[in-house]
């Protein structure tokens, strides 16, 4: 049988999701997603020794928005940035249970927020230049709303 | 926690007199257009039925109740079957830009034949402007639908005045009436209604049934063909057991209807007078003219679908919502929209149906799990 409605891992990360809250001057910040489509996450990182050593996360948005920006920071945390750079929306999705169809874009733009935290941090620290921070999330933009 | 169960408006549980009533046309079988003892007992029960839905909105006769297997079925009766069998009189049609997607979907279909369809705008409580109505009706608009009541807001149009203007101008006028039948009077004949959809759920029959009431004289073409049942108008074998409840729901309404709304609207009343008091907490629909047992609500930087998953999980309590990111579509609903919210507004629905389970002691549970609600969403919540 189709799995109807949510895993029950995506209502136990949206009911107890971790790593709730904002980190002040943060080493990386990200922000992806447009509160037209329903959903806008932001993620605060910090950083030592190249390892993500603290995650939090806002996030405007449906259940699995909540679960999505909950379960990637649980996944980033301890991680080395680059480790961190390649955790996909599939591995959120996988990590899950698995999320709706419909949902697996609208709603999966967790991955991308990390990216973009962490690129922020690498334009901070000089490692890359602003326009290559320009980033996969902006390509996505729209792409699953289908109100622009 | 006992739950709370606050979504009527899509599911109703089936009245457990009209279950009982039912009930004994699960043994005493047979199928009404047979002629022998089994199929006339049939056929007496389904006449039965169709007295008393004929009674709740004051039909001129029995006869002009033709039953379906639910009002979205009646939706597309209504519109396909007049606008086709009338389509040498005029090819406009017109609903109101709130109306249920079973009344639109078929209307752009429609477009696709031929005809030419236009929406009227709603003021932002909802309620169709009736001076730009008349503007768009001409002597070729063949049919004008309009929802008696809003199932996603609540608000209730002015039918009668509506009609005045349709009768004068146009042509035909169809009522989709899901929402308001059982839960305010409606009367065919005082409100000059050509075509009205009854949903028998809505007022606690069972769910797979229906009625399009069609005016004596208002000549319609079935849209499902076979053996010519229901006065050749919708075919197939009728669906006793669940027409046999929605009869015996529909007589019950009629005599509790105004009761229970008296019973309900003060509920709803206090709904709203105490979620209102939430920071940036708007009502969506008219303030007054809304359905007794119907509170609809928007709250800023939340989104609908995770209210209505918090309310449940946390609180036993099911509640609905506009909101795009639960519907299949994941558009936003339309009906908010119209009444011109943004899209990001229109993400931050709620709305609650009352209905026979809920009581006044309720009241002060349903408020203190919004405001619990809306507080844990906002804390988690990227927008400022």
């Amino acid at each position: 049988m189709a799995q109807i409605g949510y895993s029950k891992k995506v209502m136990e990360h949206f009911m107890n999701p971790r790593n709730v809250g904002v980190i002040e001057n943060p080493d990386g910040y990200g922000k992806v997603g447009n509160p037209v489509c329903g959903d806008l996450m932001e993620i605060f990182i910090n950083v030592k020794e190249d390892k993500i050593e603290d995650i939090k996360f806002r996030t405007f948005g449906c259940g699995s928005a909540i679960a999505v920006s909950s379960m990637v920071t649980e996944m980033a945390k301890g991680k080395s940035l680059d480790e961190a750079m390649k955790i996909t929306r599939k591995d959120v999705a996988d990590e899950l249970e698995g999320l709706p169809p419909q949902k697996m874009h609208c709603s999966n733009l967790g991955a991308d927020a990390l990216h973009a935290a962490i690129k922020d941090y690498w334009v901070k620290i000089g490692k890359i230049k602003p326009e290559e921070a320009k980033t996969e999330e902006e390509s996505h933009e729209g792409e699953a709303c289908g109100t622009d | 926690m006992c739950g709370i169960y606050l979504d009527h408006q899509s599911a109703c549980p089936v009245d457990p007199r009209a279950a009982k009533f039912a009930e004994g046309f699960q043994r005493e079988f047979g199928n009404p257009s047979a002629l022998h003892s089994r199929g006339l007992a049939a056929r007496v029960a389904l006449e039965d039925a169709r007295v008393k839905v004929a009674q709740l909105i004051n039909a001129e006769s029995p006869e002009t109740i033709i039953f379906t297997d639910g009002a979205t079925e009646a939706n597309n009766l209504a519109i396909r079957g007049l606008a086709q069998r009338n389509a040498a009189k005029g090819k406009k049609l017109l609903a109101s830009s709130i109306e249920h997607i079973s009344v639109l979907n078929p209307l752009k279909d429609l477009k696709k034949m031929g005809f030419d369809m236009s929406l009227v705008p709603v003021d932002c409580a909802g309620i169709i402007d009736l001076t730009l109505l008349e503007s768009m009706i001409s002597k070729d608009t063949v049919l004008t639908s309009l929802m008696y009541a809003n199932g996603e807001i609540g608000t209730i149009q002015p039918i009668k005045e509506a009609s005045d203007l349709i009768h004068e101008k146009g042509m035909f006028l169809h009522v989709d009436a899901a929402a308001a039948c059982g839960k305010i009077p409606v009367d065919v004949q005082q409100d000059g209604i050509d075509l009205l959809t009854i949903s028998s759920n809505d007022l606690y029959g069972p769910q797979g049934a229906g009625a399009l009431y069609v005016k004596p004289g208002v000549r319609i073409q079935p849209v499902i063909f076979g053996g010519g049942q229901e006065r050749g108008l919708r075919a197939g074998t009728e669906n006793l057991f669940a027409l046999a409840g929605f009869g015996e729901a529909a007589k019950l309404a009629k005599q509790e209807m105004a009761e229970e709304s008296s019973r309900l609207s003060p509920i709803r009343d206090d709904l709203i007078k105490e979620i209102l008091k939430i920071e940036d907490a708007y009502l969506t629909g008219h303030a007054t003219k809304r359905l007794p047992n119907h509170a609809s609500f928007r709250f800023s930087r939340i989104e609908g679908e995770s209210i209505l998953l918090t309310m449940d999980a946390m609180f036993n309590i099911q509640v609905s919502t506009g909101s795009a990111c639960s519907s299949r579509t994941l558009e936003p609903s339309h009906v908010l929209l119209a009444i011109g919210l943004k899209h990001e507004e229109a993400h931050g629905s709620m709305v609650m149906t009352l209905g026979k389970s809920n009581h006044p002691d309720q009241i002060p549970a349903i408020v203190a799990a919004v405001n619990q609600t809306v507080q844990r969403l906002r804390a988690i919540s990227a927008m400022h």
